[in-house]
Formats: C-alpha cells, sequence, structure tokens
C-alpha cells in the first residue's frame, strides 16, 4: 500500500501540487487521472523519487520514502518497475537485452536462467519472436509492451504507469490495459496508472484518484464514478457527447429503480 | 557634462551585475559538475556490466578515431618537415634541424595537445548528444529506477575507455606524424639520413612521456565535461545539439587552458 500524506511541489513560485492525500491499494489498479497539466506526471515522478516533494510523505507500506537514506532508496527502488510515458527503452540495445538489463544489473543467476526469465516475460506481453529486433525497428504499441515486460522482470511490489496507452489505437490501448491489469492481479502489485483515457477508467479503474489543477478532488472507483456528485469530476469525465449520453441514461434508469 | 557621467556610471553597474551573474552560473556549474563527479567516479554496481561497457566505449571512442588520428599526423607531420625546410634551413643551420624540429613539435604539442582538441570535436559531441538523448529520452530516469547509478553505469566507462585509448592514439600519432616526414624525402626535399640524424639528435624520453601524461588528462577532461554537459540536458532536441556544441568548445578551452599548466609543470 502506498499512502500520500500532504503532499506539496512546487517548482520555483509556481504550486503544481497543492496538498495531495490519496491512499493506492495492493493487488489493485490504482489509477491517477485529470486533464493534461494538472499534474499527474510530478506527482508520478514525486511518488517514485525523481521529483523531491516540498512538504508532505510518501509512505510505502509505512516506510517513508522522502526521509529514507540513500541506501535504502536504493533497495526500495528494486522493488518498483515503470512504464513511462515514451517507452524509455534503452535504444542501444536489443528487445531482450532491454528486459534482461535489469536482472543483468541485480541478478545473481547464471546467464541462460536470466535469458530464459527475461523470455518467460517477452511471452507474457506476447512478444515472441521480437527479441532481436531494436526499439527503432518496433512499433509503438510493441515498445510499450518491451517496457511492460522489462518493468515487471525482478517481480516488483509496485508498478508505476505513466499514460501507458498515449498515443495508441483503442484496440491496443485495451490490451495494454489488461496487460497491466492481468499482471496486477496475478501478481498482487500495487500498480498506480497515470491516464486520460476513458477507456482505461471505466474498465480497469478499481481505485480512482481525480487530480484538478493540483488538488486530489476525489477517489472512488469506476462503479461509484457514474454516481459521484462531483461537478469537476463530472465536467472531465463526460465532457464527450457519448459518455454525457451515457451518463444521462444512467441518471434516468437510476430514477425509475428509485 | 554631468549626464555623461550618469551614463558612464550605469553602463558600468550593468556591466558588473552582469559579470556576478556570470561567476555564480559559473560556480553553480562547478558545484554541480563535481557533484556529478562523485557520484560517476564510484566503485560499480556490478563490475561485469562495466567491464562490457568499457571495452564498447573503447572501441567507439578510441578505435573509431584512430582513422582520422593517422590522417591527421601522417599530413601535419609531412608539412611541419616543409616547412621548416623551407623556411628555417639554411646554410648556418645544422642539417639536423629538420628532423629535430619537426619530433619536438610532434612530440610536445601536436601529438598530445592539438590531436585531443581535435578528439574533443568529434568525440565530446559524440558522448554529449548520446547522453543528452538518453535523458530527453527518459533513459536515464528509467535507469534511476531500477535503482542504478545512472552517472555511474554511463559515464565512469567513457572515462575509463578514453583515458585507457588515448595515449594509445597519441603514440599513433607520433608514429604517423614521423612516418609522414620520411614521406617528404620522396619528394626530394630532405634525405633520409638528413632526418634521421635529427630525430636521434638528443632524444629526451621524459618527452614522451610528458605526451602521454597530457593525453591522459585531456582524455578525462572531454569525456568528463562532455558527460556533463549531456547530463544535465533539459529540454528538447534543440538542447541537446546546444548540449553538444558547448561540451566541445568548453573542453577545448579548458584542454588549451591546462596544456599552459601542463607545459609549465612538467617541462
Ligand atoms: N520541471 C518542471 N519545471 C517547472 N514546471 C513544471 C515542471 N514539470 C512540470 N511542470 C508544470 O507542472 C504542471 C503539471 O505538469 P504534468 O506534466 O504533471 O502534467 P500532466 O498532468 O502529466 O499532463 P499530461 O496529461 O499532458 O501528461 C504543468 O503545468 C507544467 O508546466
Ligand atoms: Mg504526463
Amino acid at each position: 500500500m502506498i499512502q500520500i500524506q500532504h503532499l506539496y511541489k512546487s517548482f520555483e513560485d509556481r504550486e503544481v501540487l497543492k496538498d495531495i492525500n490519496a491512499t493506492f491499494k495492493d493487488g489493485e489498479i490504482n489509477l491517477i487521472i485529470g486533464q493534461s497539466g494538472s499534474g499527474k506526471t510530478v506527482l508520478m515522478k514525486n511518488i517514485v523519487g525523481l521529483l523531491t516533494p516540498t512538504s508532505g510523505s510518501i509512505l510505502y507500506d509505512d516506510r517513508d520514502f522522502v526521509s529514507l537514506s540513500k541506501k535504502e532508496k536504493i533497495k526500495l527502488r528494486r522493488e518498483m518497475g515503470m512504464i513511462f510515458q515514451s517507452a524509455a527503452l534503452f535504444d542501444s540495445l536489443s528487445v531482450l537485452e532491454n528486459v534482461m538489463f535489469p536482472l543483468n544489473m541485480f541478478s545473481y543467476d547464471c546467464y541462460e536462467d536470466r535469458k530464459k526469465r527475461a523470455l518467460d516475460c517477452l511471452a507474457r506481453v506476447n512478444l515472441v519472436g521480437a527479441e532481436n529486433k531494436f526499439p527503432g525497428e518496433i512499433s509503438g504499441g510493441m515498445q510499450k509492451r518491451v517496457a511492460i515486460a522489462r518493468a515487471i522482470v525482478l517481480e516488483p511490489k509496485y508498478l508505476f504507469c505513466d499514460e501507458p496507452n498515449s498515443g495508441l489505437d483503442p484496440k491496443t490501448s485495451i490490451v495494454i490495459d489488461e496487460l497491466i491489469s492481468g499482471i496486477t492481479h496475478e501478481d498482487n502489485i500495487t500498480t498506480i496508472v497515470n491516464t486520460h483515457d476513458m477507456n482505461s477508467v471505466m474498465g480497469i479503474g478499481e481505485n480512482i484518484t481525480f487530480i484538478c489543477e493540483g488538488r486530489a478532488e476525489w477517489q472512488g472507483s469506476n462503479k461509484e464514478i457514474m454516481d459521484a456528485s462531483n461537478q469537476k469530476l463530472d465536467d472531465f469525465i463526460f465532457s464527450s457527447d457519448i459518455l454525457r449520453q451515457a451518463k444521462e441514461l444512467h441518471d434516468q434508469q437510476k430514477g425509475i429503480k428509485v | 557634462m554631468r549626464r555623461f557621467c550618469k551614463i558612464e556610471i550605469k553602463y558600468h553597474s550593468i556591466n558588473t551585475t552582469k559579470i556576478v551573474l556570470t561567476i555564480k552560473s559559473g560556480l553553480t556549474h562547478l558545484g554541480q559538475y563535481v557533484q556529478l563527479m562523485g557520484r560517476a567516479l564510484t566503485q560499480p554496481d556490478r563490475w561485469r556490466m562495466f567491464f562490457k561497457q568499457y571495452v564498447t566505449e573503447m572501441f567507439q571512442l578510441g578505435y573509431n578515431s584512430i582513422g582520422i588520428v593517422l590522417i591527421i599526423s601522417f599530413f601535419i607531420g609531412a608539412v611541419i618537415c616543409l616547412q621548416i625546410k623551407l623556411n628555417i634551413q639554411s646554410p648556418w643551420m645544422p642539417r639536423m634541424v629538420v628532423g629535430y624540429t619537426t619530433r619536438e613539435i610532434m612530440l610536445l604539442e601536436f601529438s598530445s595537445s592539438i590531436m585531443c582538441l581535435i578528439l574533443a570535436g568529434k568525440v565530446g559531441s559524440n558522448i554529449a548528444s548520446e547522453i543528452g538523448t538518453m535523458r530527453i529520452t527518459q533513459q536515464i530516469d528509467a535507469l534511476d529506477i531500477m535503482g542504478v547509478n545512472s552517472a555511474n553505469y554511463l559515464i565512469l566507462p567513457k572515462i575509463a575507455g578514453l583515458m585507457t585509448i588515448m595515449p594509445i592514439l597519441v603514440t599513433f600519432s607520433v608514429c604517423a606524424g614521423i612516418l609522414g616526414s620520411y614521406a617528404t624525402t620522396l619528394m626530394g626535399t630532405t634525405t633520409v639520413p638528413e632526418l634521421d640524424e635529427g630525430f636521434r639528435y638528443q632524444f629526451n624520453q621524459w618527452f614522451f612521456w610528458c605526451g602521454m601524461i597530457k593525453a591522459i588528462v585531456y582524455a578525462f577532461i572531454i569525456t568528463s565535461v562532455s558527460a556533463y554537459k549531456g547530463y544535465t540536458v533539459e529540454g528538447g532536441s534543440v538542447e541537446v545539439g546546444k548540449a553538444s556544441t558547448d561540451a566541445v568548445v568548453l573542453s577545448s578551452i579548458l584542454i588549451l587552458f591546462s596544456d599552459i599548466f601542463l607545459t609549465s609543470m612538467l617541462t
């Protein structure tokens, strides 16, 4: 479980995150949603320690990441996996070498075992046969899947995904979502996903935190989102015609039931 | 008259604030550079990975520069020999002056300092743009998240690699230069015995080691400064381009400065 308490972050004089409080649960997909520029990426970077918060605490199962020593931070980081918005594969290494990289760095297994483990992970993300290609030679969706394989190869306890399906078509997005969801539930990982894709919100959002202008405005599940009485959340979620109609239909049906 | 004075003073004060700001930013950069080197120059997380990278870097930075080093040194050696023969040698000068001067110029300055200046352009921009691109595409963040010391993993093999290969490149450069000057005998300007005499005249072995020491220091300057410039890029491709130009300019200036210090210290 990851808990955020009274988190503030400012850049020079600009306050980007204001008093964020949130809880991210084990074995669930925790979504952070919000408009572009609302501070999702900044929040995630604070959680994983790429940025230092101005104030507040980030508790990883009661270990406060901000006040850990350098050594403890590195130890905790080995329990994390992250998938970046741009996949961030090492472009001088092949797909297989990318996935093997964390193992080469931290595992003391022999080469054959490491390779087998990497190939298993590639099979899990349906990438059998692409292991000798280079990141420049595969599509964006495949790069994201390689990034997922690289993130899970050390069996992390915490998985972070920054907009895993940005720039992908709806069908591939769903494949990626289902992959992340499957891995989270099978391995009981605490997964945090940044997104503004409504398909993901409705599809896999078990615990959703809505950020608006640097404040955490709402927290709940995708089942509760239809009935949430939060104006800002409604404005954000139901901004497209289709979703607005769905919401009206939902409200009508609810009216009939009541 | 008074107005004139006022303008003078104003102009003066702007200049001082500018200087203060420049000094301040210079010191900030120096501090960041020292910090980065502190992170880079530590024991590698995994020696196996370090050696793999080390060999790759030696190949990429050093081996791929051998061609350019040989070509430039060969021709410069030939030209120095010709120039001295045509412009300096006269009936009052001893015969050996051509070979002697060529040897000293190659050994003392050209093969170490000037060659490293040229390599700063090739290697420095290469390192800065490679690391800079890794920074803006978040590959360095990815390393950090894994718990890898990214500065150590990326920078140390480059520093160690170039510091190993640079003395070899300098030796090659001296040899190519001397070959170049022998080549001028084919044109009939000098003769082989004449050159031989000059090359052997009062040979001081220490000068060779000076060149080696300089090469190692310059290799450190080129790699560490360029890596620093690349590692601290913020923004996009324009900034990466700027970082790689800055890396070349800054490492060239630092090489020239340290050349003065090293020359006065070593000889
Ligand atoms: N390093 C930085 N320095 C200054 N301001 C920054 C920095 N990083 C982010 N910001 C500001 O913080 C705000 C939030 O940015 P952030 O990247 O978190 O948005 P986001 O919610 O992830 O948007 P998107 O959905 O488009 O990725 C932006 O207005 C941005 O200008
Ligand atoms: Mg973002």
